[in-house]
């Protein structure tokens, strides 16, 4: 595949000037195009209102997205796995809060505006601490160091109560009338916007870190720590460096949740915090710069959505996370990489009815899961809360053998065919990727 | 100041219970080229790994330039002059050629552990990168990820990284092993070039690539120095047929 990489495309890429500016930021440009408008396109005219619940996906989309970026700044740009990554973006989410009551409080002056650089300073300041430690070492004994960190925090959440508030948390108020715009950021759609310009701003300069020196020997680090050593580099410094710029950002997004939520609790310095970092960052693939963003909005989209309409949610994200890193190891992000060359060369096209082949079976059997874990789950949580399997209007009874051999039947069809499709398909790719390095040959 | 670019008094190394190296001194004067030579398990890569700080004396003294290195963690030693390549090819695989060579130069030219220069805008560096690039012939290759080199090209991409920090000293770890002849004459070329007014230390298999660019010549045998001196006088020595040409020629 990266063989054809090295051969020129049918397209001519732009690699000075404003036109190779516009090709490699045009996407995030959109992004953010994309991010302003689309609280208007859920806006009720004839009551004059946001869509509550849209405003509140996008902004922990959002917020979530610096996370997972700040995340992968370890995970796929140092080589280092975290257990205890929530530390910083609820310790930064604590500090957010405090910071808040003080100036409502009138202790000092901030505007509202800078206040999630709180969150930042204080991600920064725990992250030199704890990193000091944790990056000491590399591999498997960093890892466990982070999961021990993260058990800790989460412990001393719920023993120190001055600062931590105990199991209820520190509540605040972000109305704290010290706006530089004017805005009272009563409205979430305000905050909302509070929340894109910190994400384009995070996510401006965590990009541009790669693009230093100390970005470059992060990622030599994780290639080959050794080597970094032989051309004068100390990879724990490298890492110490690159873990606590991480926690910068990790705590800007802890603010943003407490500009949010108005509440910071002790799950926000917990381990499913950190699984979550985790989670979104592999699924929207750790390889590429924007991957995490992708595993962002996917996650909060079914947290958010998914969770409407599914006792069992959990459930088809853990499923989903156990696909990718089986059959998609790159994520989202590597799956749309591997189609670059083939758009490059503009053979694109031929892969429509390849993949039509497997929309098919794909979905049938998708729908036979989906069936078979939801009869599961109304047979013992829907049960208990008394609700009834409604499909359409249809009421289904997972008592009944003959739903549950429907739902056998979807699956066991649908992904034998999947699986047939699924070789056809890979013969179909390869073929193509031979057409083109014969093509860029000739 | 002393002549020596390394100087070894009387260094040993035990992993466990079993001595490699056994009071090994050996001066290695500045500007020469100094290959070692010895059969497997004479302790050639451990010396190695002593000198470039990779694993701690036992016993001993190095000094470099006539500072005292042992001790010294190995990137403490490479700022102070001293850089190595690899028996087993080690680059930055997941990282373009380009990408690869740059790193060797950053520390040299001072960025340190910056994160505020963006790498793309310094002229300075990205020009001796790219001459870098050319002088271990791989600007045809430079946008590609180095672990997709073929394994010539790799141990080029190695020979470029190594030099690249402008060390004075360079250790190298049978740069041309596994190589095909011309590969190898290649190599042997492109060190010869690169190497000019350094210092070079080598282990070396083949013994042409020895003969044909060393001026002096040490014989490593169990862990002791049976002989050192110039390539003429080693191939003419006794001890050294006995030792080592005698079974390990072909």
């Amino acid at each position: 595949m990266s063989e054809i990489l090295a051969h020129p495309g049918a397209r001519p890429v732009p690699t000075t000037g404003a036109a190779a500016f516009a090709r490699r930021h045009g996407p995030w440009f959109l992004a953010l195009a994309v991010a302003l408008a689309l609280p208007w396109l859920f806006y009720d005219w004839s009551r004059a209102r946001h869509s509550g619940f849209v405003v509140a996906m996008l902004s922990q989309m959002s917020m979530m997205a610096i996370f997972a970026l700040s995340y992968n700044m370890q995970m796929g740009q140092a080589g280092l796995l975290s257990f205890g990554h929530a530390v910083f973006f609820g310790l930064g989410g604590y500090c957010t809060a405090h910071a808040l009551n003080a100036v409502k409080g009138g202790s000092f002056w901030l505007p509202t505006e800078l206040v999630p650089l709180v969150g930042g300073v204080g991600g920064l300041v725990f992250a030199i601490v704890f990193g000091y430690v944790a990056t000491k070492q590399r591999a498997t004994a960093f890892a466990m160091i982070t999961l021990g960190i993260g058990e800790l925090v989460t412990a001393c959440a719920l023993m120190f109560h001055t600062f931590f508030g105990g199991e209820g948390g520190v509540s605040t108020n972000r109305m704290i009338g010290t706006s530089l715009l004017g805005w009272s950021y009563g409205p979430s759609i305000q905050v909302y916007y509070l929340i894109v310009a910190w994400t384009a701003i995070a996510v401006a300069l965590m990009m541009l870190l790669t693009r230093t020196p100390l970005g470059r020997m992060a990622n030599a680090c994780r290639d080959n720590f050794e080597r970094a050593q032989f051309v004068g580099y100390d990879p724990s410094i490298v890492r110490f460096f690159q873990f606590a710029l991480s926690g910068f950002f990790a705590g800007i997004a802890g603010g943003l949740y407490t500009l949010t939520y108005e509440i910071v609790t002790f799950d926000t310095v917990a381990g499913a915090m950190s699984a979550n970092a985790l989670l979104m960052t592999y699924i929207g693939g750790v390889g590429a710069f924007a991957g995490p963003v992708l595993g962002a909005v996917l996650i909060v989209l079914l947290q958010s959505w998914v969770s409407l309409l599914s006792n069992s949610w959990l459930v088809y994200v853990g499923v989903l996370f156990i696909v990718m890193v089986t059959f998609a190891p790159g994520g989202i992000a590597g799956i749309l990489l591997m189609h670059e060359p083939l758009w490059r060369a503009g053979r694109l096209g031929r892969l429509a009815v390849p993949y039509a082949r497997l929309l098919a079976p794909g979905v049938i059997a998708v729908a036979g899961f989906v069936l078979l874990v939801e009869l599961c789950s109304f047979l013992t949580i829907g049960a208990a809360q008394g609700k009834a399997f409604k499909l359409s209007g249809l009421t289904i009874d997972p008592q009944h053998p003959g739903a549950w051999l429907i739902g056998a039947l979807l699956l066991g069809a649908g992904g034998l065919v999947l699986w047939r499709e699924g070789r056809r398909f890979r013969a179909a790719w390869e073929a193509l990727v031979e057409e083109i390095k014969a093509g860029a040959r000739a | 100041m002393s002549e020596a670019a390394i100087r070894l008094s009387d260094v040993h190394k035990s992993f466990g219970p079993t001595p490699i190296i056994m009071g090994v001194s050996l001066d290695i004067t500045r500007g020469e080229r100094h290959a070692i030579i010895g059969p497997n398990g004479a302790g050639k890569t451990t010396l190695f790994n002593l000198i470039s700080g990779r694993l701690p004396l036992s016993r001993g003294r190095i000094e470099l330039d006539g500072q005292a290195i042992d001790g010294l963690p190995a990137h403490r030693i490479n700022r102070l002059g001293l850089s190595r390549s690899f028996q087993i090819t080690s680059i930055f695989p997941r990282m373009t050629v380009f990408e690869n060579v740059r790193c060797g130069l950053l520390w040299s030219m001072g960025y340190r552990y910056s994160f505020w220069h963006l790498l793309g805008r310094e002229s300075r560096l990205n020009a001796a990168a790219e001459q870098l690039l050319a002088d271990v012939n791989l600007e045809s290759r430079r946008d590609l990820p180095a672990g997709l080199l073929s394994y010539a090209e790799q141990r080029a991409l190695e020979i470029g990284i190594t030099i690249a920090g402008g060390a004075r000293t360079v250790l190298l770890d049978e740069p041309t092993a596994g190589m095909s002849r011309s590969e190898a004459n290649h190599a042997v070329a492109l060190i010869r070039r690169v190497t000019e007014g350094k210092t070079l230390v080598m282990v070396e298999h083949d013994m042409s690539v020895v003969f044909d660019l060393a001026d002096v010549v040490t014989v490593l045998v169990y862990g002791q120095v049976i002989a050192s001196g110039p390539p003429a006088e080693i191939r003419a020595s006794r001890a050294v047929q006995d030792a080592y040409l005698g079974t390990a020629a072909h």
